[in-house]
């Protein structure tokens, strides 16, 4: 694996092969995580947990869009305290590294919840910034400035792994966040999140979905998210983990020339749970082709002048 | 990359006919559904109440059945439902059961009758012999009884009822230990509560005999992304609901034991 083209290292953690399970993609326990690092994931990031168990939103949680998904499955979660004993289990089980995705509506519930996940063995941290602030109903935490980078500096004071922030694409200036995400101490970012949107039957005039509105992701949010890989790799130097609307290895090619180090995959799951075996076997005959040594050599080609 | 399947379809209910006191089988217009196999399952959207799984009862000339019980709100709201009501359907999702020949056993209980059914009708042209063992708690819970009994001879129909008031007065367990002990049966087929599924495995596991079991799990996304559904390795939805002898083995730390509940954490059964 050492020699592998497309092993790497990304703020610390070793990766056998760049591509990562989305956070809430059959993110609940040990052996789903295991059965798809068998189906070839570097590593496996988990539902997002938060300190208190949630049971998330009513039916229908999901609805399909041209040539995407709307979901809104309510951030349904079993709390910190009990997953702690999950992601114990699984670190006995699993080889490549487990990413944990916290999220909370304060800086002290992000702080809590990313400590008891690193004493239970988590090797990354992921912050979910995307879920809305109480306070300011309707506003994700990861839209405001102020509170981005309180949360982050509150949990990164607090933990000693590596800490990725996973932005909203539902902002005017993504660069902005990203900034602000790495002064406050991201080790790396995460881009992106779904895209709010909406989905209405016209037979019965309803939203379909039971929480009215949802975010999108598959393929329909990809050039989206490429955008915003781009941007982010303009202003900040800090690895960037490329997310959104990948299936296949041409999405991932993409994605590192526009400056990703890793990409996660969500979606395309749902077509085949050994989609990243396929992609890292398309990477590397690719970068093989071309003549490079290491993934890295791409990472952001397609920023040259 | 994603399917048509998963598309939802607006549709209207055609007819509406009462099966037992809690059980009414709802027909309405899919063409997808329609060409679904035994063992598949559909989503069913009520209108601004709530989305729910259903087993395909039956499936002809773009014509599909669900039979429904009524257990909660979202049930109730359907069974308030007449024919010219507005439904969304997504589906068919999951992998059905498999044909075989020879002779054929298919046990449930309750509404896991409804998948049976569809594969009784498709079976019994193609198999040797074909035996049914329903149970229920009380007599009016008996489904199908007579279209089963026209399906496979009176004679190879066995009822049993908790209550005593039809058929044998017992779990549907406990005849298809005795009639594994007198007879040869090349595939069993089951659907039912996940204690009962258990049960029988048991059962066809100490006779050494292959079978196919129907489970039914928390529901969300239906095609194999949210991880509500999960046993361990396998997603119900997407790997299942159907599993094999195998299959079953390797999950049976949790077959009838636990499950994910809606806030994710493993809850016991
Ligand atoms: C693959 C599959 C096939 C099924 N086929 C049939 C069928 O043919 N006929 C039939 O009557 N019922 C069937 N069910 C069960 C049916 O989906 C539930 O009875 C229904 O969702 C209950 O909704 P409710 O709001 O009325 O009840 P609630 O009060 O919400 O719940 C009652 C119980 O139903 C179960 N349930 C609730 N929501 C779901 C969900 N989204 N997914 C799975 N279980 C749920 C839970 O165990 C809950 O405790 C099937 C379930 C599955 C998973
Ligand atoms: C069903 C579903 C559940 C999700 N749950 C979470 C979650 O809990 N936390 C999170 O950070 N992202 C969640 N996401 C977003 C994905 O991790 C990912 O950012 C997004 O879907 C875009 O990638 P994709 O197009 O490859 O799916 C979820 C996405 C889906 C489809
Ligand atoms: S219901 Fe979502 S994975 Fe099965």
């Amino acid at each position: 694996m050492e020699n592998s083209p497309l092993s790497t290292t990304l703020a610390g953690l070793q990766l056998s092969n760049p591509t990562m399970l989305a956070s809430g993609i059959t993110g609940y326990s040990a052996e789903s995580f295991l059965r798809v690092a068998k189906g070839g994931a570097g590593a496996i990031v988990t539902k997002s947990v938060s300190t208190q168990p949630r049971i998330g939103y009513a039916n229908p949680i999901v609805v399909q869009a041209e040539a995407g998904l709307l979901n809104a499955v309510g951030l349904p979660n079993p709390g910190i305290d009990i997953f702690a004993e999950e992601i114990k289990y699984t670190k006995t089980l699993l080889h490549v590294p487990l990413i944990v995705s916290i999220f909370g509506y304060s800086a002290e519930e992000y702080t809590i919840a990313a400590k008891k996940a690193v004493d239970a063995g988590a090797d990354a941290i992921e912050l979910n910034v995307s879920c809305p602030h109480v306070k300011q109903t309707g506003a994700e935490i990861g839209q405001s400035p102020q509170l981005l980078s309180e949360v982050v500096q509150q949990v990164k004071a607090a933990i000693d792994r590596t800490l990725i922030v996973k932005l909203s694409p539902n902002v005017t200036d993504i660069g902005v966040l990203a900034q602000i995400a790495v002064e406050a101490g991201a080790d790396a970012l995460t881009a992106v999140n779904t895209l709010r949107a909406l989905a209405i039957d016209p037979e019965t005039q309803l939203p379909i979905l039971s929480n009215i509105k949802g975010g999108l992701s598959g393929s329909a949010v990809k050039p989206v998210a490429l955008r915003c890989v781009y941007d982010i790799a303009e202003v900040v130097d800090v690895p960037i983990i490329g997310c959104g609307g990948i299936s296949n290895w041409q999405d991932t090619v993409e994605f590192f020339l526009a400056g990703a180090s890793a990409v996660q995959i969500g979606t395309a799951v749902v077509n085949d749970m050994e989609v990243f075996c396929a992609i890292t076997k398309g990477v590397d005959t690719y970068l093989r082709k071309k003549h490079y040594e290491s993934v890295k050599e791409i990472v952001g080609r397609a920023h040259r002048k | 990359m994603l399917t048509a399947n998963n598309t939802m379809r607006i549709t209207q209910i055609v007819n509406v006919h009462s099966e037992s006191p809690s059980v009414k089988t709802y027909t309405f217009l899919d063409k997808l559904c329609s060409v679904a196999r035994p063992g598949q399952f559909l989503m069913l959207w009520i209108p601004g109440i709530d989305e729910i799984p259903l087993s395909i009862m039956d499936a002809t000339n773009g014509l599909v059945s669900v039979s429904v019980k009524v257990v909660g709100d979202a049930t109730r709201h359907l069974h308030s439902f007449e024919a010219g009501a507005t439904i969304g359907i997504r589906g068919p999702f999951g992998k059905g059961f498999t044909e075989s020949q020879g002779r054929v056993l298919l046990v449930g209980g309750g509404t896991g009758i409804a998948p049976l059914m569809f594969l009784a009708k498709q079976l019994r042209t193609k198999t040797e012999h074909l035996a049914f063992v329903e149970g229920a708690k009380t007599k009016e819970e008996l489904l199908f009884v007579n279209e089963l009994g026209g399906m496979c001879q009176e004679k190879n129909l066995i009822t049993t009822t908790e209550d005593g008031t039809a058929g044998l007065q017992c779990l549907v367990t406990q005849p298809l230990a005795s009639l594994l002990e007198k007879e040869h049966f090349d595939m069993i087929y089951t659907c039912g509560p996940e204690i009962m599924v258990k049960k029988i495995f048991e059962i066809t596991e100490h006779h050494k005999l292959p079978l196919e079991a129907s489970l039914e799990r928390l529901m969300r996304c239906g095609i194999g992304l949210c991880g509500s559904c999960m046993i361990g390795k396998y997603r119900v939805c997407r790997d299942g609901p159907v599993f094999t002898t195998d299959q079953l083995r390797e999950v049976k730390d949790e077959l009838g034991i636990s499950k994910i509940g809606f806030d994710g954490s493993r809850i016991p059964i």
